[in-house]
């Protein structure tokens, strides 16, 4: 006995409506409203990723442009003005200067938010390869910070950063500006790069097709990949994991 | 919805097969429940071949049940074959096994809901919703507006629909688009047909050609659903408020027939913001209208923020503006990469005294690669790389 399958007018795609009705979209770090840049999205299965992209807790690059003589309340551009001070006493060495300090001090809460002992040797060598960072959470810590363009009273830095939000961005600009004894407001807040996406993975508007976006999931997939294994391969040497793999190569 | 009485349905005949079960004689079966409704019901006594029994409708209690039936013509043959049976061989129990083959034999078909919130359940068994599919109604669009399916069910192809079919070919919509019209307007089919002509009568004697009256129909599927009085009324509003002449407003409505069967407060309300925060003189604005009668209907938000982009940001006049009206339909986000990028290579002029000059429809309505390439005189890789640095 065969069963088969008689075609029914009840199959009809104009009876039935669209056979694909929903995507799952899920988003990877925030960007808001008024900032642009590389945002990342899973779709599908590959919301599995983000988490693990999550906990890799790579770095991102900021590009941040500023406005020296303002202050306003949201630190931004488009805010209410509060004050409105000289900066003509203002050069790039001392701007430099400023951000040494605040690459410094970043410098030591990233030391005491890995929670590694800076005695072992296993310090020493991550120290090395520049891979101490915090695996888990913290506030926001700028790992590095220099100044791309200075022309008074607008500027340009790239920031490299940590669990931080654009808001935090903005109000980094608003001290660097009290430090200097005038105010700043940031007018642009431009992520360049997201852990392993850069601006050359990103797709802008014009390439929102179904063609791109598979051509770009399937070039980054290695380099997610890689990073992954890197990252959390290193955790699962722990014994416990050690024991399961054991157990389940009994078991098979 | 609720599946009715007569019209839509349709008697299926299963032939019960000679099928025995296995090992013993012919037995005649009985039928257990066999109640037939007063419609519809096909019963053919044939005599000695297989004959046929009415399937339950949809609106009886009782489930068909599985047996095979030999019905005898003659009832006193009935009768006497009845009285034999009841003490000689006990009837053979739903319990008991069949071989296989006579299991697939048996068809039992599921019923017909009574009540379903889908048009699929009814569309094998009803020949209207089958014809309608084959014309190419979206059903599944239809049966989400509100009381469509249910009207749909209770018409009769026959009789209703193809008066009003017909009447719609009368008036020129083409055989293609009679599908998506009545997927967007599927109340027409309930309408009375002495009505509808009466409105195209009225739209005749308003001097509306007939090739002008089917693109309009075909455009606006509402329009005929509109009383002669409410047509009228409408026509009179959009010639006081425009002060179009009579020629040009019907030129107007033939081009946006959306107008006639859209509501009337926000076309009023978005003259008065083109008129005061705009701040476009009253003879600008018809001749905007007329060029782009969709401005009418757009929202005022996106109108207020694209008008302050062209003229504060772009430094566009209000004269420049009457003359290329198309660049308020387009997407703000549009005009905003395209003037950065010309800005961004000096070749932003908008003012046809100046040389190199770019009129505002050629940055907005080309597509990108020519733009690209005729007006902004750069690669669309340059065009990309810049949109990535905004």
């Amino acid at each position: 006995l065969v069963p088969t399958r008689v075609p029914v007018l009840a199959d009809h795609p104009l009876v039935q409506g669209p056979r694909f009705r929903r995507l799952k979209i899920g988003a990877g770090h925030r960007l808001d409203v008024k900032a642009s840049g590389v945002f990342v999205l899973g779709i599908g299965h590959g919301n599995k990723l983000l988490t693990d992209l999550y906990n890799c807790h790579l770095t991102k690059v900021y590009t941040v442009g500023g406005l020296f003589g303002k202050a306003t309340d949201d630190f931004s551009d488009t805010g209410k003005l509060i004050e409105k001070t000289t900066f003509d006493h203002i050069t790039r060495e001392k701007l430099e200067r400023i951000l040494a300090v605040i690459q410094g001090t970043n410098h030591k809460a990233l030391l005491m938010y890995s929670n590694i002992d800076m005695k072992t040797q296993e310090a020493y060598e991550l120290a090395v390869k520049g891979l101490i960072r915090p695996m888990d959470k913290s506030p926001p810590i700028i790992t590095a910070i220099r100044c791309l363009q200075f022309a008074l009273p607008e500027f340009q830095l790239e920031i490299h950063c940590l669990h931080e939000t654009q808001q935090y961005l903005r109000k980094v600009v608003h001290e660097i500006g009290l430090e200097l004894k005038s105010s700043a407001v940031c007018t642009h807040v431009r992520r360049t790069r997201d852990g392993v996406f850069t601006l050359d993975d990103a797709l802008p508007r014009t390439q929102w097709d179904l063609r791109s976006i598979q051509d770009a999931i399937r070039n980054c997939q290695l380099k997610v990949e890689t990073e992954i294994e890197k990252t959390l391969g290193h955790r699962d040497n722990s014994p416990v994991h050690q024991l399961d793999v054991q157990t389940a190569e009994s078991a098979e | 919805l609720r599946s009715c009485g007569s019209p839509a349905r349709t008697c299926r005949e299963f032939a019960p097969l000679a099928l025995l079960p296995a090992g013993k004689d012919r037995v005649l079966w009985r039928l257990q429940a066999c109640r037939h409704a007063s419609v519809g019901s096909c019963f053919a006594p044939d005599s000695a071949k297989d004959g046929s029994f009415s399937p339950l409708e949809s609106n009886l209690p009782s489930p068909v049940k599985q047996e095979q039936a030999k019905v005898e013509a003659l009832p006193d043959l009935n009768a006497k074959i009845l009285n034999e049976d009841w003490d000689d061989i006990p009837p053979s129990s739903a319990l008991e096994e069949i071989s296989e083959e006579a299991a697939v034999q048996i068809i039992a078909e599921p019923i017909l809901p009574l009540q379903s919130t889908t048009l699929r359940d009814y569309v094998d068994h009803s020949e209207t919703l089958a014809k309608l599919v084959h014309l190419g109604v979206d059903l599944s669009q239809v049966e989400k507006r509100q009381k469509a399916g249910q009207l749909l069910l209770t018409l009769d192809f026959e009789k209703d629909i193809r008066k009003i079919l017909l009447f719609l070919k009368d008036v020129g919509v083409e055989d293609n688009q009679l599908g998506p019209f009545l997927t967007k307007n599927p109340y027409i089919l309930g309408e009375d047909l002495e009505a509808l002509e009466t409105r195209v009568a009225y739209l005749k004697s308003k001097k509306f050609g007939k090739s002008e009256i089917a693109q309009m129909v075909s455009r606006a599927p509402y329009l005929l659903l509109f009383s002669v009085e409410r047509l009228d009324n409408r026509l009179g509003f959009f010639k006081n408020e425009l002060g179009l002449s009579v020629k040009k407003t019907k030129d107007l409505v033939v081009r946006l027939p959306r107008l006639l069967t859209g509501k009337l407060e926000p076309v009023k309300e978005n003259l008065q913001v083109c008129q005061i925060e705009l701040g476009f003189q009253r003879n600008e604005i018809q001749q905007i209208v007329y060029k782009t009668p969709k401005i009418l209907t757009a929202s005022k938000k996106r109108l207020r923020q694209t008008f302050d982009y062209l003229h504060n940001i772009m430094g566009i006049p209000h004269h420049m503006l009457t003359r290329f009206p198309q660049v308020f339909n387009s997407k703000l986000l549009r005009i905003r990469e395209r003037h950065m990028f010309l800005a961004f290579l000096g070749r932003a002029q908008y003012d046809p005294a100046e040389p190199s000059y770019i009129s505002l429809d050629q940055l907005v309505s080309l597509p990108d690669e020519v733009f690209c390439t005729e007006i902004a005189k750069a690669s669309i890789q340059d065009f990309e790389n810049f949109l990535k640095t905004l």
